[in-house]
């Protein structure tokens, strides 16, 4: 059958919104949430309350970037709530323990996170081949263990006040974690959308055997993608402690769960292959609004959390039919 | 021999813990040669080819190339010599896109930075047209995911794949085995006009009217062992039947 380009170009857009459709239906929930919330509450679409939104869901949403990576290759990281606080207390116990300067308590905060999902990952592609569930589980309990450990469970206060910009700083007067949150998000998108090394995440998610055979060294992808993670938890964690002030070693205490709702309400696949950190971010962003309307509308937080499961279950429900 | 030959393979064994896959077995395979190779299910074909393509290491036995003794120890080294593997389920990935499975693991990109690479998939979108239309693969559009085409559109997919990248050989596993008889028909047209690009072939199939077909020589596999080989010229259907069954054993020749 011939189709004059007109025809072709047609079909070629309607495609390409097809092939996006992972993010139709988390972007029209978000919509019909958005409309809800600013009829039921005059206080919801003011600009102070977005912004409040956004910089409560900005935590979440960064460790979602990593989850989303390692969901695609097929994976999961529950270690992820655990490390954001093992960071936040490395860095904590460098700014006031050691004395260290900003920039090098950071640092190590980071580089702690990034040698959890260092850990994770050679647990996963090593010879024993740990289930992730299983591996990140260990790994869950040993950040936190460790972070309790370091001040035998005792917070670490009075940071020196020039470590608050991270978390309680503007740029205009827009919050920093927001502005970390979306060059993290931007980075992302680009690396899974537009880098060789992106598309290999989705290559192993899709098909582990049929990547390797073509070439692929699942084992460097696999371990990319828990070393993102820990990397994206550790700064998630250092932008908390910022935020609060305070280095908490039961910090970020169940944000695994969280971040993996908002990367499946965002349409990504729980068995890889598929996902957009686009959907991850309206994910994140659904799970604020969500509970920022409720809470406007005096709504108890216990109710909250049925709310927030049912959208999960509307959301995954729709995804899965989606797919066929 | 003083023959040269593109491959061959001699006293190749394999054993898979107790059970005996491979035994002494032999293979030659000269240039531009298309090379069937049949036998019954568990007779070792699969066995052998994932030993040229380097998916599985032989226990013993040597491997030649293009006359020079090589060892084929991963997928990597089967490619760098120009070997490409087309497996029986195919090895492409189901959510992504055409063009994304025709260059896996060998993408065009461009670098950034020194260390990022960046995918450049207008180049590569030219190239998969350019390709698929040189084989006379019409495919509407190139972003389609793979898993939304039919079996013998992906088989076709996963053989141009092949013939893409696979510089010298190209192996092709059961390439007809899941297909009706018209897109069954296209693959072998396909495979026919491979030699034309300077190609060798094996093909491994079970229907001996495909292999009559398109072949230039059949060689028979019978429990892990040799059991015959024939020009398809000096050999007919009952014959090679009876070295896949084995109903003959005068009839059994190992080459070396």
């Amino acid at each position: 059958m011939k189709k004059g380009p007109a025809d072709s170009q047609m079909t070629e857009i309607s495609r390409s919104i097809l092939r996006e459709s992972i993010v139709l239906p988390p972007l029209i929930g978000l919509i019909l949430l958005v409309v809800l919330a600013s009829v039921l509450s005059p206080y919801f679409m003011t600009f102070k309350n977005i912004i409040n939104v956004l910089r409560q869901v900005s935590i979440v949403a960064i460790i979602s970037v990593g989850m989303t990576y390692v969901i695609i290759t097929g994976g999961i990281d529950l270690s992820v709530g655990s490390v954001a606080a093992l960071s936040g207390m490395i860095t904590g116990l460098f700014l006031k323990n050691v004395g260290a300067g900003l920039f090098v308590s950071s640092s190590m905060g980071i580089i702690s996170g990034m040698l959890c999902g260092l850990f994770s990952g050679f647990l996963i592609t090593s010879k024993i081949r740990m289930p992730p569930f299983i591996a990140t589980l260990a790994m869950m309990s040993i950040a936190r263990g460790i972070a309790l450990m370091m001040t035998s469970g005792r917070p670490i206060f009075n940071l020196p006040e020039s470590f608050s910009f991270l978390g309680g700083g503007f740029f205009w007067d827009i919050p920093i974690p927001i502005i970390i949150m979306l060059i993290i998000y931007l980075l992302a998108h680009i690396s899974l959308t537009y880098t060789k090394s992106g598309l290999y995440f989705y290559a192993i998610g899709g098909d582990e055997e049929a990547a390797r055979v073509t070439g692929i060294k699942n084992n460097v992808v696999k371990m990319r993608a828990y070393l993102i993670s820990g990397f994206c938890a550790s700064i998630a964690g250092i932008v908390l402690t910022s935020r609060v002030m305070v280095s908490e070693p039961i910090a970020g205490f169940l944000y695994e769960l969280e971040a993996i709702a908002a990367v499946i309400i965002g349409g990504a696949n729980l068995f890889g292959g598929e996902g957009i950190v686009l959907g991850t971010l309206i994910g994140a962003v659904i799970m604020g609004v969500l509970r920022n309307s409720l809470n406007l509308l005096n709504v108890s937080t216990y109710l909250q959390q049925v709310v927030i499961g049912f959208v999960i279950v509307t959301m995954v429900s729709i995804s899965i039919l989606r797919r066929g | 021999m003083s023959i040269s030959f593109l491959l061959e393979l001699k006293n190749i064994s394999k054993n898979f813990g107790g059970v005996r896959a491979l035994h002494n077995v032999h293979l030659n395979l000269g240039y531009n040669e298309i090379l069937a190779i049949v036998g019954d299910n568990g007779a070792g074909k699969s066995t052998l080819m994932k030993i040229i393509s380097g998916a599985i290491l032989p226990d013993s036995g040597n491997i030649f190339f293009e006359g020079k003794k090589v060892s084929i120890k991963s997928p990597q080294d089967s490619l760098g010599l120009g070997i490409q593997m087309c497996y029986q389920d195919l090895a492409l990935i189901n959510c992504l896109d055409i063009q994304s499975n025709l260059f896996m693991g060998r993408e065009i990109s461009r670098k950034f930075l020194g260390h990022i690479h960046f995918l450049d998939k207008k180049r590569m979108r030219h190239h998969s047209n350019e390709h698929l239309k040189s084989l006379g693969i019409s495919i509407p559009y190139l972003r389609e995911k793979v898993g939304n085409l039919s079996g013998g559109q992906r088989q076709v997919i996963a053989i141009s794949r092949a013939v893409y990248w696979g510089k010298k050989l190209i192996i092709l596993d059961e390439p007809t085995a899941a297909l009706g008889v018209q897109e069954s028909g296209k693959v072998l047209d396909l495979i026919r006009t491979l030699t034309d690009k300077e190609l060798s072939v094996i093909i491994i199939s079970h229907n001996l009217q495909h292999v009559f077909s398109v072949a230039d020589r059949v060689m028979v596999l019978r429990r892990g062992e040799n059991a015959g080989d024939r020009t398809i010229k000096e050999t007919d259907g009952e014959e090679v039947v009876k070295m896949i069954t084995g109903a003959e054993f005068s009839d059994q020749e190992i080459r070396g």
